[in-house]
């Protein structure tokens, strides 16, 4: 246990320093996801997401990894998907998201400080109300249900495609920064 | 702090950094990344001292409070306070250590600390029922295609768009 939980705090430590090196412990870097004038989150995350998906396909492919050991979130579609819609209005009027709070409150800005604080007075409220919650919180249950599944392709093909949407993504994300500096700079 | 802080790191690369270190979580540990739930075990625990006859009988607490050596001995825990340690040290690296209340101009900083307060409330309620937040289920459940996690990251973004055009004036 000790020695999992120091790879934890291991595997932390590389999470927050990368977060930080990114930019994304700055809400107002963030935010610009959401007015179109710096999309640094949709290139960060979704080069993250391309990267462990594919080592994750190729390391299973090649026999190194054992997928029946890595523990896949499981799929409630109805809470996820209104969780997922509160969790954005959220989102939007933070600046930041729970990981990239911890982050800015740790490079000093106080307004991390307080979306840390918020979202542990929101998980707090939320947990002691679940009584009322649970019907829906446990609805819609599909347990580890994935892509290539949903869609009745081979894994690699659901791969090759979240590459490939990916890399369109990019190429569209460097287009409209090009278009917000100019609208900008006019 | 004395000295221009040092530019941002290339977003691509940064990218291909963490998708490396979540990968590295997936073989060391069999599990990604996250941070509502070390939040949720916090919860529990503080709940627990409150009021500990009613978090006994409260499923969701109960689960983070059955964790063998107590809420706080768990996974993402630990592994957010690594999250703290590592943002802090590269922001001392690179010269951003700062206090500050990053804001738009027009915004007072009590208006600000109210937002960052009520989205992160907002974002915790969403998190709880969601199973997770943007690192637990938009990145690691993304890139072991769960389908729940692309559901929570499209709506998430969707709603974040939404709301956006009525929050400009907070960030100009």
């Amino acid at each position: 246990m000790i020695a999992s939980l120091a790879m934890a705090f291991a595997i932390g430590i590389a999470f927050g320093w990368t977060l930080e090196r990114a930019g994304l412990g700055s809400a107002k870097k963030l935010v610009g996801q959401f007015y179109l004038t710096d999309l640094t989150v949709f290139k960060v995350m979704f080069s993250a997401i391309a990267t462990a998906m594919l080592g994750v396909f190729w390391l299973a492919r090649l026999g190194l990894l054992d997928l029946g050991q890595v523990w896949i979130p499981q799929t409630f579609l109805a809470p996820q998907l209104v969780g997922g819609l509160i969790f954005g209005c959220g989102f939007a009027c933070a600046g930041l998201c729970p990981g990239t709070s911890c982050v800015a409150a740790a490079s000093g800005r106080g307004d991390g400080a307080l979306v840390v604080a918020g979202m542990f007075c929101g998980v707090l409220a939320t947990g002691a109300s679940f009584g009322a919650l649970q019907t829906f919180y446990e609805s819609g249950a599909e347990g580890t249900f994935t892509l290539p599944e949903l869609l009745h392709l081979p894994y690699g093909v659901v791969v090759a495609i979240v590459v490939v949407v990916a890399l369109l993504g990019f190429r569209l994300a460097e287009r409209l920064e090009r278009r917000a500096a100019a609208h900008a700079s006019r | 702090m004395n000295g221009a802080a040092k530019p941002y790191s290339n977003p691509y690369l940064a990218g291909v950094g963490l998708g490396l270190v979540l990968l590295a979580a997936f073989i060391a540990a069999g599990r990604g990344l996250g941070a509502s739930g070390a939040f949720a075990s916090a919860a529990a625990s503080v709940a627990s001292r409150v009021s500990p006859e009613r978090v006994a009988g409260n499923p969701y607490f109960a689960r983070y409070l059955a964790q063998p050596g107590g809420p706080w001995k768990d996974w993402l825990v630990f592994e957010l306070a690594g999250v703290v340690l590592g943002g802090f040290l590269s922001a001392l690296a690179a010269g951003r250590l700062r206090r500050e209340i990053e804001r738009g101009a027009a915004v007072s900083r009590k208006t600000r600390l109210a937002l960052a307060f009520a989205g992160g409330g907002v974002m915790g309620a969403g998190a709880v029922l969601a199973r997770g937040c943007t690192s637990g289920q938009a990145l690691t459940g993304g890139a072991l295609l769960s389908v729940g996690s692309w559901v929570f990251m499209l709506a998430a973004f969707a709603a974040a768009y939404l709301v956006a055009p009525i929050l400009r004036w907070a960030w100009r």
